[in-house]
């Protein structure tokens, strides 16, 4: 119930806004038959745009017979949309669209360029039937513009929308994989950090660690920092704060695998390093580990 | 509130019941002061598990206790920071530096232990 008066209200502005170009009972008349003209050359328009997305290289990544139907489905929808008034229907259909496209790599413009092909592409058309009478087409671009902006408007919001739920989980999903503490041995733990490091990813990682020394009871962590390409004042003074408050829990903070990029970085920007206990890699980080907690490897047989 | 000590051994220990005003912290530092030499202590723990906050003069002050502890002939550590609490401080910029810290007290008893023994 409630959904019908909703669609009653955008349908009162969707006509409202067509009233605002064209007269009262011209503008139901003027699009009905815009919409009949657009369906009775379907298969001539939708292949004129189909031919104009491939000549404007856009939708790459799409084999043809794919552009070709889902340029028939869009087209379809679009039509319905002007029929209409609603934009539901295509609104669901360009977030389907979206998740579907999105994973093969295509880009915010070439949507947004498809839909605005296809514009150009009917308003060719009208163009074309209209051109003997100038008042009658300057009636029908009346209503057929604003719906055409803003169901370009809508398509591309749809796909901007979707994209950023897109990232937006991807995001949850590094920041759940980014902070494992692992114990190797008694009172040893390991914090391997891979990738970029942002104030909000270091938080997490201390808070873990932290937590991690005290239920591990661990008395030295190595941090191994391998993975992580680049380092700037932020981050290294916040690596700084993870190994003061290690201590301040009475563990030890050996970082390993300092690269010869960062090594450079820190020292050029001045970031004072000299509290850090640094090893080069990880096996040496481990080795220095081991001998802080007293442990000792040897071969089997060298024992004896 | 007052901080209850206990001899133990060759060691005090000063286990820090509730948050402590800035009064009770003067207080504590000159009990362990006098006490440690009066106790022929080796070594003083001060346990501040119960501590959900450490603000700048609360740790001043124990840098001090150890700093004085260290002239009148013993160790300290401090043992029982929360992760919170660490963590709270370091973004503060307090890292008692200098003093010896242990996860909690079986582990500042360890320390303390492992020093003297060793030494012995």
């Amino acid at each position: 119930m409630a959904k019908d008066v909703e669609r009653l209200e955008r349908n009162t502005v969707w006509h409202e806004m067509l009233v605002q170009g064209a007269s009262l009972e011209g503008t139901a008349v003027l699009l009905r038959e815009l919409v009949a003209h657009l369906r009775q050359n379907r298969t001539q328009l939708r292949e004129e745009w189909a031919r104009r997305i491939t000549e404007a290289k856009l939708l790459t990544a799409m084999s043809k017979d794919e552009i070709f139907a889902e340029a028939t489905a869009v087209y379809d929808q679009y039509v319905e949309a002007l029929e209409t008034g609603t934009f539901e229907a295509l609104q669901a259909y360009a977030r389907s669209l979206s998740e579907r496209i999105i994973p093969r790599g295509v880009e915010t413009h070439e949507v947004v360029g498809i839909v605005l092909l296809l514009r150009d592409v009917l308003a060719r058309s009208l163009f074309a039937k209209y051109q003997a009478d100038f008042t009658k087409l300057d009636r029908i671009l009346d209503a057929y513009e604003p719906a055409a902006n803003r169901i370009a408007n809508t398509v591309a919001v749809g796909f901007v929308q979707e994209r950023e739920r897109v990232i937006r989980q991807q995001q949850e999903a590094i920041r759940e994989l980014s902070t494992p503490v692992l114990q190797v041995r008694e009172r040893l733990l390991i914090l391997p950090i891979i990738g970029v490091i942002d104030p909000q990813r270091a938080r997490q990682l201390t808070e873990q660690l932290l937590r991690g020394i005290r239920t591990n009871r661990a008395k030295v962590v190595v941090i191994d920092i391998t993975g992580v390409a680049a380092m700037d004042a932020t981050v290294a003074n916040h690596l700084v704060q993870t190994v003061e408050a290690s201590r301040l829990l009475g563990a030890t903070v050996i970082v390993t695998g300092l690269s010869p990029e960062i090594a450079q970085t820190l020292v050029t920007i001045g970031v004072d390093l000299g509290k850090m206990n640094t090893v080069g890699d990880l096996q040496g980080g481990i080795e220095q580990a081991e001998r802080l907690l007293g442990y000792k490897v040897v071969p089997i047989g060298a024992a004896s | 509130m007052e901080v209850p000590v206990l001899k133990q051994g060759p060691f005090l220990i000063a286990t820090v019941q509730a948050a402590l005003t800035d009064e009770d912290l003067v207080h504590l530092r000159r009990a362990m002061v006098e006490r440690v030499v009066i106790a022929r202590s080796l070594g003083v723990i001060i346990d501040v598990t119960a501590m959900d906050i450490m603000d700048s003069f609360a740790s001043r002050t124990l840098r001090e206790v150890a700093q004085m502890i260290r002239l009148r002939g013993a160790e300290t550590v401090i043992v029982g920071i929360q992760p919170e609490v660490a963590f709270a401080m370091v973004q503060l910029g307090i890292t008692l530096e200098g003093v010896v810290t242990a996860l909690d007290l079986e582990e500042g008893l360890n320390y303390l232990q492992e020093k003297f023994s060793s030494s012995a």
